[in-house]
């Protein structure tokens, strides 16, 4: 008989998850129930005193703007990323202009950082280049959140624009001449075919780039002023600074608690039919398609039922 | 739904320095069932892609019942196409496949779908209405693609190669199934194929392209009997070639072709092959008549040749014999296994055999040029014929 060494395969992966993963998030879980050490670090023993200082408001305005500055930072990520990978998959030069996209990386983080410092500072590239059209005398174009949703677009688009880039390369583009033959417009096309069949491509743009801006640190820190402070910024001071780690703990928690919940919706939102795609998609542009009738299992008619009510309500 | 006709004249387009259209004129005309017949990368899918509107030609115009539709894009022509892969919606069922053209022009919902139920009835697939593309045959994706093609009531329908990605039997049953929706609809369809028999078998007309040219526009019979090129000949079914010089008028319809590898060949020729030009005759493998004896009787119109078989390749309801004349013309006859046949009938590999066939199945398909002296045929010969 042979043996099955199936099990055996997932080893390495298993072991650098319970490393790598596991083992700090049960050491964070533990910390954040823990009481705050005099001195700093944890002190032994149970407490729910972490949790309680999270209902602070000057936290939960942090909350909010590092909600609003990466929802900010993903939009304007997703403008610029969708053209670009569907230029780039169009593209007869694909390896070149994938090439292209990937080449910042090979640069370091917090150098490119500091290069746009020196472009955006007060005596930088840009005002330099202002004051020499006569524009303007050093503009502030730093430390505020306009700058730090700037360099986030920047750092963060490459991961959007992989996944598009792969998904509009995947898509068959007959369909989109397929739908002008029917009578759609381009833009009709474009939205009613091409997107909800890149829609794996987008909702993996998003999670690369929302998850990872939503804990960002070192662009806020660096590039951003006192209305620009992320919930990164707060945790690092909190272990830094204050001391408070069961603070940090407790904030982290959250914070992936948050972002795992949403991840794990999405992932599971795009695996189900695309019918309900097609109702979210319809609804969102106004079409009022059939919400509710279409997810109905079993309901006799239901998708008829959606596609008439978008002509109905339409009509 | 009432067809239209389709006009295209002096159609130029080229991709790069791939000249894909060179100077195609067609007139369609309404209603017609209307074949673009020729091998890959003759034009014809580009032709069908300029009528749809998908590609802009550089030079020439479309007009549908009169009208230039130049510049107007696919969505503003009223024909509607059946693509090769047939591209339905893979994110949408066949029902909101089939309804996506009454979406875009917002139809009232219980119009729509009474439509789409119709337009599914007509294809036999309202079972399936709830399903995803994936979830379908080959047969029932082009159904789809079919009934959806439809439903705008174009007047126009232009189906490329819409057969080509399904096995013979199914290709057969869907031919029939396009004739009876042609018949029952009675628009205009374009039909894209590199099938001859596909092409002969449901067209009205086609037109048999190469190169980026039409070569020959005609009936299924007039395209098949009497071929206008070499090329026609060869590419619709099987022909026995010959190539000569006329050397003599037996009557006004009657020449004798010197042929090569062959000698004397009676052909029908009615006053375009006179003496002394180069011709190439066309004969059916289905015409000849193959015997173990000569035929009796003296036919004066009856051409006989005496060779031996090649190979004979057996496939149910008739044979094929590859025959060896003593000339050194290999020739392929066609033998219904119903048929009469003189002597034995029982002709195997290496026989002794009698080929005839009448002058008037013997075709002119091209005849090249008049040379009065044979020093000029022969230099003419030895230069390649084209």
């Amino acid at each position: 008989m042979k043996r099955n060494y199936g099990p055996l395969y997932a080893g390495p992966q298993a072991l650098w998850l319970a490393v790598f993963f596991a083992a700090p998030l049960v050491i964070i879980v533990a910390y954040s129930f823990m009481r705050r050490g005099l001195y700093g670090g944890v002190a032994p023993g149970f407490s729910l005193a972490a949790y309680r200082e999270l209902a602070n408001p000057n936290l939960l305005a942090v909350a909010f703007r590092t909600l609003w500055v990466s929802a900010a930072a993903t939009a304007i990520i997703l403008v610029i990323a969708l053209p670009c990978g569907y230029s780039i998959a169009r593209s007869r030069n694909q390896p070149l202009r994938l090439f292209l996209v990937i080449v910042p990386f090979w640069t370091n983080f917090l150098v490119r950082i500091y290069a746009w410092i020196s472009i955006l500072g007060n005596e930088g590239f840009l005002n330099d280049f202002l004051r020499a059209l006569g524009l303007g005398n050093g503009i502030q174009f730093l430390y505020n959140q306009g700058a730090v949703i700037l360099v986030l677009v920047y750092m963060y688009l490459p991961y959007a624009i992989l996944p598009l880039f792969s998904s509009i390369d995947k898509f068959d583009f007959t369909l989109l001449e397929a739908a002008r033959d029917l009578g759609a417009s381009r833009m009709e096309s474009l939205r009613l075919v091409m997107l909800p069949n890149i829609r794996g491509g987008i909702v993996t743009s998003i999670l690369f780039t929302f998850i990872p801006i939503f804990g960002a640190y070192a662009i806020p820190l660096l590039v951003g002023g006192k209305d620009s402070y992320m919930l990164g910024n707060v945790i690092a001071d909190q272990v830094t600074k204050t001391r408070n780690w069961p603070l940090a703990a407790s904030i982290s928690m959250t914070v992936t608690f948050i972002t795992g919940i949403a991840a794990i919706l999405y992932l599971a939102r795009s695996r189900r039919s695309s019918a309900s795609v097609q109702d979210s998609l319809a609804a969102q542009s106004g079409h009022g398609a059939g919400r509710g009738v279409a997810r109905k299992p079993g309901a006799k008619g239901g998708l008829r039922g959606a596609v008439g009510k978008a002509a109905e309500a339409a009509a | 739904m009432i067809g239209s006709d389709v006009a295209v004249s002096a159609l130029r387009k080229s991709f790069g320095s791939f000249e894909a259209l060179k100077d195609v004129s067609l007139e369609i005309r309404r209603g017609e069932f209307f074949s673009l017949l020729g091998p890959s990368g003759c034009g014809k899918t580009t032709l069908l892609r300029v009528i749809a509107g998908f590609e802009d030609p550089d030079s020439g115009s479309v007009a549908i019942d009169g009208r230039d539709v130049l510049g107007l894009p696919p969505d503003k022509r009223r024909c509607n196409t059946v693509f090769q892969n047939y591209a339905l919606f893979p994110h949408l069922t066949v029902f909101e496949n089939v309804a996506f053209p009454l979406r875009i022009r917002k139809v009232p919902a219980k119009l729509a779908r009474d439509l789409v139920m119709r337009h599914l009835a007509m294809v036999q697939l309202e079972a399936h209405a709830d399903k995803k593309p994936s979830m379908l045959s080959g047969g029932q994706k082009q159904r789809v693609a079919i009934a959806r093609a439809l439903i705008n009531e174009p007047s126009v329908l232009l189906l490329d190669e819409p057969l080509s990605a399904l096995d013979a039997k199914l290709r057969q049953h869907m031919l029939l199934e396009l004739d009876a929706i042609h018949d029952k609809v009675g628009i205009t369809f374009i039909y894209v194929t590199h099938d001859q028999s596909e092409a002969l078998s449901v067209s009205d007309r086609l037109a048999v392209m190469d190169g980026g040219r039409v070569l020959q526009v005609g009936t299924p019979q007039e395209i098949y009997e009497s071929p206008k090129s070499d090329f026609v000949a060869r590419f619709i079914g099987d022909t026995n070639l010959f190539s000569g010089r006329v050397t003599a008028r037996r009557s006004a319809e009657i020449a004798v072709v010197e042929a090569e590898g062959f000698g004397p060949l009676l052909v029908e020729a009615n006053g375009d092959a006179p003496v002394g030009a180069m011709v190439k005759v066309a004969v059916r493998p289905e015409k000849l008549r193959i015997g173990s004896k000569a035929p009796e009787g003296s036919d004066a119109e009856l051409n006989v040749a005496r060779g031996a078989v090649e190979e004979p390749v057996y496939s149910g309801f008739q044979t094929k014999y590859l025959v060896r004349c003593e000339g050194g013309a290999s020739l392929v006859c066609l033998r219904q296994h119903a048929q009469w046949s003189e002597g034995n009938p029982d002709i195997r590999w290496k026989d002794e055999v009698y080929l005839s066939w009448s002058a008037r199945d013997a075709v002119v398909v091209e005849t090249t040029a008049r040379h009065d002296s044979p020093a000029e045929a022969v230099a003419a010969a030895a230069g390649g014929l084209e």
